[in-house]
């Protein structure tokens, strides 16, 4: 049976439970629901879960162990000498897996039997050109070892196929029958229902933070293998980025973090005074009118994907910098060569943060109570001595906060830095040359063509690890500001 | 100072130091003070009591122009301090909130030390000529406000850092610190615990002295006890205003005694 039928089938089952379990419950309870423990729907609800849960978990298992299952014991039937030069294991086993599917496609289209497939020689026949005719196409022909492995993989497959539906109807048989045998009024349905809604949630949320985990210990074991190939001090402590795919390459972070410091260091130039006068006017002496058209205005920045800025920074931003500092530029200064430089990255960027840092700042401002600012207007202080001396001081924290996590975005920021930035990793303070930043070199390390086992490529990781740790150092610094200030007024 | 035998003295030889005339207040459409007119003594403590919502802090913030900060709210008629209407086009409101402090209803010490604090108001209205004068200002201030021994040793910890009731002294001081002439303090006790209470109402009728105080308060005892005057306020109307022993022990009207009596309220 097809393996969406199976789904089909086990949830018509599970449904039609659900209904058996209504209305048995409340049959046995006389038609009155006060005699019930729990209301007839968790009843149904239980039975249904009952039938589904175990069936379909079993099912997934299924499907996830039987292709390695097989896979294991077919490769044993493919000595190491059988495979061709130039060739390995891999690259065999995809063709078995090919000739198996197209075994099975001949005998369920009809063309061939069964037994005639079990026949089949392919000393004698050429398996190639009379699958070719049944309209599946085969790279090479077909070797008699590999035509024999794709036989057993394929009967191995059908067994399992029919094994997994018997097991899986069956666990959903006897998942009806013990739920429906417990379906009686005194039954606690409700609680087991709400323990089945515990177990999804906790699942969901375990799932997320195993997946960090997952992600961190991944990049943890590639940089870990980085470091047995190349020297950690160079990495740490080198002052040249230069990788070389030939090897012997001199991969030092600390150019990269140099370049991503400096654009950051722009960018919040560009995006906090900005984003803090603007929160400030939006909070403090906006009327509600403006304040309900601008501020979804700005959040709309904070909508644009990052590449459209990065689009925006070599298309827009360079060229017009090139057109003011460039050689023939209009203040005839010379200074900038081409379009990409730390300072067009930046000022993107910057517009980019701009609606962060002013929506945090804003809402941190709110915060403020209005009887610290009735105090000092109480005094005679004029609005803006008020907010300049007494507001904004009581926000400070709060802000500070704000602004550690617009750095940890910047410096995480990677397509506008590979738009606008450049490629070449230097120490300079030169804000008018193109420097290169972590992100950016993570990117092409990757999608270099090199060997994927090689220092050039695994660096990416370390790289990638670095800047995990910095970013997270930041947010947890930030988060913790945030939430000190917080408590001061609660 | 908490028996009210002592009331009544010395509220002979007063002028009158603000004066309301035919004062409506409104909040959009909402019309919260309804033809006030009232007379205040200098140098005397007014308490303004009546139920909650009746307007009593409306009333009072129209008296620095406070009310100037909400967008909604519109007020019409004369008051004048000192013979001059405040709600003139000349006044500038800023200027008025030096002369007329305010003390709120919660504590609300500005997240500085406590220096900075009392200093705020003379530093922004240039009232000390340098440091030492300064220094002299604000433990003047930190004097009259009852707090001085208490916190003269540590002077530059933050000011939130204190006790309710000592932030509450403090705020006195703050305002004291700009020399005000009128202290308006709303419901200034409501936050605190009764020892900090009593030490309030002690610094409130020490500053009878040289200031005109009005408080608005919630509890009936607190204004037998510190006020030489007292205004009943009622759904917006000042319903019935005189010495405070009067109205305490002889309301004319029966609103006011009712609400003595805690008929409503
Ligand atoms: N900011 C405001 N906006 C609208 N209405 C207000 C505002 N402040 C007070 N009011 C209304 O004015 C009336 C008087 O309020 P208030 O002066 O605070 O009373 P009290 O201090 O005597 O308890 C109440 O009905 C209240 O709802
Ligand atoms: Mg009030």
């Amino acid at each position: 049976m097809p393996l969406s039928w199976l789904v089909l089938l086990v949830l018509a089952l599970a449904a039609a439970g659900y209904f058996i379990g209504r209305i048995r419950v409340l049959k046995l309870a006389g038609g009155d629901i006060r005699a019930l423990h729990s209301l007839p729907i968790y009843y149904g609800t239980n039975v249904a879960l009952s039938v589904a849960v175990p069936a379909i978990a079993v099912l997934l298992v299924w499907l996830l162990a039987q292709p390695t299952l097989i896979e294991r014991s077919v490769s044993g039937m493919i000595a190491p000498e059988m495979i061709p030069e130039g060739s390995n294991l891999n690259l065999v086993m995809s063709d078995v897996r090919r000739v198996a599917d197209g075994l099975n496609t001949a005998i369920s289209g009809g063309a061939m039997s069964l037994a005639e497939v079990e026949a089949m020689d392919a000393t004698v026949v050429d398996v190639r050109a009379r699958l070719g005719e049944l309209g599946v196409a085969l790279g090479q022909d077909v070797r008699p070892e590999v035509l024999a492995a794709a036989k057993s993989y394929r009967s191995a497959a059908v067994t399992g196929n029919t094994l997994r539906t018997l097991i899986v109807l069956a666990l959903a048989g006897i998942g009806f029958g013990i739920s429906f045998s417990k379906t009686k009024p005194d039954y606690r349905a409700r609680n087991v229902v709400e323990r089945a809604v515990l177990a999804l949630l906790m699942a969901a949320a375990s799932l997320a933070i195993l997946t960090t985990v997952g992600i961190v210990l991944s990049m943890l074991f590639e940089t870990i293998n980085f470091f047995g190939l190349h020297n950690w001090r160079d990495f740490f402590f080198g002052t040249t980025w230069a990788p070389n795919f030939r090897g012997d390459s001199e991969l030092s972070i600390l150019p990269l973090l140099w370049g991503t410091l400096y654009i950051s260091f722009i960018a919040l130039l560009v995006a906090v005074p900005i984003g803090l006068f603007a929160a400030i006017y939006l909070s403090e002496y906006a009327g509600p009118k403006t304040r309900a058209i601008a501020k979804p205005l700005l959040e709309i920045l904070a909508g644009i994907p990052t590449i459209v800025y990065g689009l925006f920074a070599l298309l827009t931003v360079g060229p017009l910098l090139v057109n003011m500092f460039g050689q023939s530029g209009s203040l005839g200064l010379g200074w900038m060569s081409g379009a990409t430089s730390v300072l067009t990255a930046g000022i993107v960027m910057g517009i980019m943060l701009i609606p962060f840092v002013s929506s945090l700042s804003d809402d941190i401002i709110n915060a403020v109570p209005q009887t610290m600012r009735d105090g000092s207007l109480g005094l005679g202080a004029t609005p803006s001595e008020t907010i300049r001396q007494v507001v904004i001081p009581a926000a400070l924290p709060g802000i500070v906060g704000a602004i550690l996590l617009a750095a940890s975005r910047a410096i995480g920021e990677t397509m506008i830095v590979v738009m606008g930035a450049g490629a070449i990793a230097k120490f300079s303070a030169n804000p008018f040359e193109s420097m290169t930043t972590i992100t950016t070199r993570i990117v092409s390390q990757l999608t270099g063509d090199g060997d994927f086992a090689s220092p050039e490529t695994l660096v990416a990781f370390a790289l990638g690890l670095s800047l995990f740790v910095l970013t997270l150092g930041l947010n947890v610094l930030a988060l913790y500001i945030v939430r000190k200030y917080r408590e001061q007024y609660e | 100072m908490y028996d009210t035998e002592k009331l009544g003295t010395d509220v002979n030889q007063t002028e009158t130091k603000i004066s309301a005339r035919n004062v409506q207040v409104y909040y959009g459409d909402t019309h919260a003070i309804k033809d006030v007119n009232v007379d205040i003594d200098a140098k005397s403590v007014t308490a303004f009591i009546g139920p909650s919502g009746c307007g009593k802090s409306t009333f009072l913030r129209c008296i620095n122009r406070m009310n100037d900060t909400i967008d909604v709210c519109r007020v019409e008629g004369d008051i004048k301090i000192d013979g001059e209407d405040i709600y003139d086009k000349r006044v500038d409101p800023v200027q008025l909130r030096a002369k007329v402090g305010m003390v709120f209803q919660k504590p609300n010490p500005f997240p500085k030390s406590i220096y900075d604090n009392i200093a705020y108001g003379p530093r922004i209205h240039g009232l000390a000529k340098n440091k030492a004068d300064l220094d002299e200002i604000v433990e003047k201030s930190l004097r009259r406000g009852a707090i001085w021994n208490e916190v003269k040793d540590r002077l530059h910890a933050p000011g939130t850092g204190l006790s309710g009731g000592q932030q509450q002294r403090l705020c006195i001081a703050r305002a004291v610190a700009t020399e005000p002439e009128v202290l308006l303090m709303d419901e200034p006790c409501s936050a605190l615990d009764p020892i900090a209470t009593a030490q309030v109402e002690e610094l409130i009728d020490e500053l009878r002295d040289q200031y005109s105080v009005v408080i608005v308060t919630h509890s009936m005892q607190q204004a037998a006890r510190v006020s030489q005057k007292t205004a009943f306020f009622h759904l917006g109307n000042l319903v019935e205003y005189g010495d405070t022993s009067q109205i305490f022990t002889n309301p004319k009207d029966e609103r006011t005694e009712s609400y003595i009596t805690g008929r409503i309220g």
